[in-house]
């Protein structure tokens, strides 16, 4: 009976991790679309979008199984309650990819402008948060999903700093206004993937400690 | 009002074979407790250590401290039957007196303690089947059926009937739903959580589930020591022994 029961938790993290991937290609994807101004990227993310999502729903069918099923305790219980909120932050993230792809289409559409922001800098370094907290997820790890959290801060001081700059950009050059309002939009979606990939790095920790480390510091049920 | 009871340096043994060690552990009163473990690991035998029921087997014998309340289990001139009474205890299987009827199953209890007075028995068997939640669906049939005519359910809701018309402080339940559909289950579960306002309740379940549904406290045996013991919902999510969490995830026992 527990065989069975462990398969479906084996079945429930390939499921997840393959979905992942999905959410990772589409993050790549859209920042290869910014980078080289190639709608053929943007139409691949929009096109992905659904696999994302049904993924999204077997998972969930599938956690739900083995909750009602096998009544799963203690440290499989976190388990599977961490990968119905991780699949949730991918779904996300998949959107998020999404709304970067629409924000090229829009950025291609119109003429090309030097922006003083590098989004491709920002989006490597959202890009190997999610790979990271991912491999935490794969290998059980909290320490590789405590190294992701610590990198939020730098993604959202380069979101600051866009911002700052990319307004400044809008203030003096009212022509390029619509171009740097892309490129902001960019940025937040940048920064929100990151943010999921914290939250799928503290999902990780909470499985893994069964410690809660959202909100700061780290919280043990007494 | 239930009481709160302490166990300490408890040691129980079948024989010569050691069944319980060196067992400590506080139950607060008017609480559920639940005790959980593999079969074979002492559990059973620790509640029949709480009322003296373990030393009615041959060559079985115990030592250590029982405090229930102020009463002290194991102490000098301690009478078997009066701590009994104070300390209920109702079976994995209903066991209702066969030929007696219901009327008569609640009363026995009271009749061996020397219970004569009718009006207050009377009384006594309203309440207690009415704490037992079985009042309504045997008030009109009190004397004319017998225990052995209820259903499985309404038998071991009978049994805790009669356990508590000698008006004890602590109720043991030794797997009270094991024998039970899942819908008298529910009736008995509902009921552990209704006693616990006037009772100190103990109770052995195979169930973790059970255990998780009714219990405010769990303790974790294993080969008779005991090895974790928390509030249930961190046995049951974050147990700090990797013994507890491997019985609660169902990779041994």
């Amino acid at each position: 009976m527990r065989s069975r029961f462990q398969q479906g938790l084996d079945e429930l993290k390939e499921k997840l991790l393959r979905m992942g991937g999905l959410a990772e290609q589409a993050i790549d994807r859209a920042t290869e679309a910014y980078r080289t101004r190639d709608s053929k990227f943007c139409q691949m993310v929009l096109a992905g979008e659904s696999a994302i999502n049904d993924a999204e729903r077997d998972i969930d069918e599938l956690a739900l199984d083995l909750l009602a099923m096998q009544q799963p305790m203690a440290i499989d219980l976190r388990f599977v309650l961490a990968v119905v909120k991780i699949n949730a932050d991918l779904e996300r993230v998949g959107d998020q990819a999404v709304n970067i792809a629409q924000r090229v289409l829009d950025l291609i559409s119109e003429p090309e402008v030097e922006l003083p922001v590098d989004i491709p800098r920002m989006a490597d370094g959202v890009s190997t948060m999610v790979q990271r907290a991912l491999e935490s997820f794969l290998d059980g790890k909290a320490e590789v999903a405590e190294a992701v959290l610590q990198m939020d801060g730098i993604v959202d001081r380069m979101k600051d700093e866009a911002f700052v700059m990319l307004v400044q950009k809008m203030t003096d050059n009212p022509a390029c206004t619509r171009q740097a309002l892309d490129v902001l939009l960019i940025a937040r979606n940048l920064e929100r993937i990151a943010d999921h990939a914290t939250n799928i790095a503290e999902d990780v920790i909470f499985w893994v400690r069964g410690a809660d480390v959202r909100h700061g510091g780290a919280h043990y049920r007494e | 009002m239930g009481v709160g009871i302490e166990v300490r340096g408890l040691n129980a043994w079948y024989g010569k074979n050691q069944a319980l060690q060196s067992i400590d552990m506080t139950v607060p009163a008017n609480h559920v407790t639940a005790v959980i473990g593999p079969s074979g690991c002492g559990k059973s035998t620790f509640v029949r250590c709480l009322n003296r029921m373990h030393e009615t087997i041959p060559e079985a014998r115990a030592d250590g401290s029982v405090k229930v309340g102020e009463m002290d289990v194991y102490g000098d001139g301690s009478d078997p039957v009066e701590v009994r009474r104070r300390i209920g205890m109702v079976f994995q299987k209903p066991n209702p007196f066969p030929t007696m009827s219901i009327y008569g199953n609640v009363a026995a209890g009271l009749k061996l303690n020397g219970f004569r007075n009718r009006k207050q028995m009377d009384e006594l068997v309203e309440r207690s089947l009415k704490l037992a939640a079985l009042w309504e669906e045997v008030k009109d049939n009190l004397h004319k059926k017998s225990g052995a005519s209820l259903s499985g359910g309404q038998q071991q809701r009978l049994c805790i009937a009669r356990a508590l018309a000698v008006e004890p402080e602590v109720l043991l339940m030794d797997e009270p739903a094991s024998a039970l559909d899942p819908i008298s289950t529910s009736k008995i579960e509902e009921l552990i959580f209704q006693l616990k306002q006037h009772y100190t309740v103990v109770i052995v379940t195979h169930n973790m589930q059970q255990a998780a549904r009714v219990a405010e406290l769990t303790g974790f045996f294993l080969m008779g020591s005991l090895i974790e013991y928390d509030k249930t919902e961190k046995i049951f999510t974050t147990p700090a022994d990797k013994r507890t969490e491997d019985y609660v995830t169902g990779r041994f026992g």
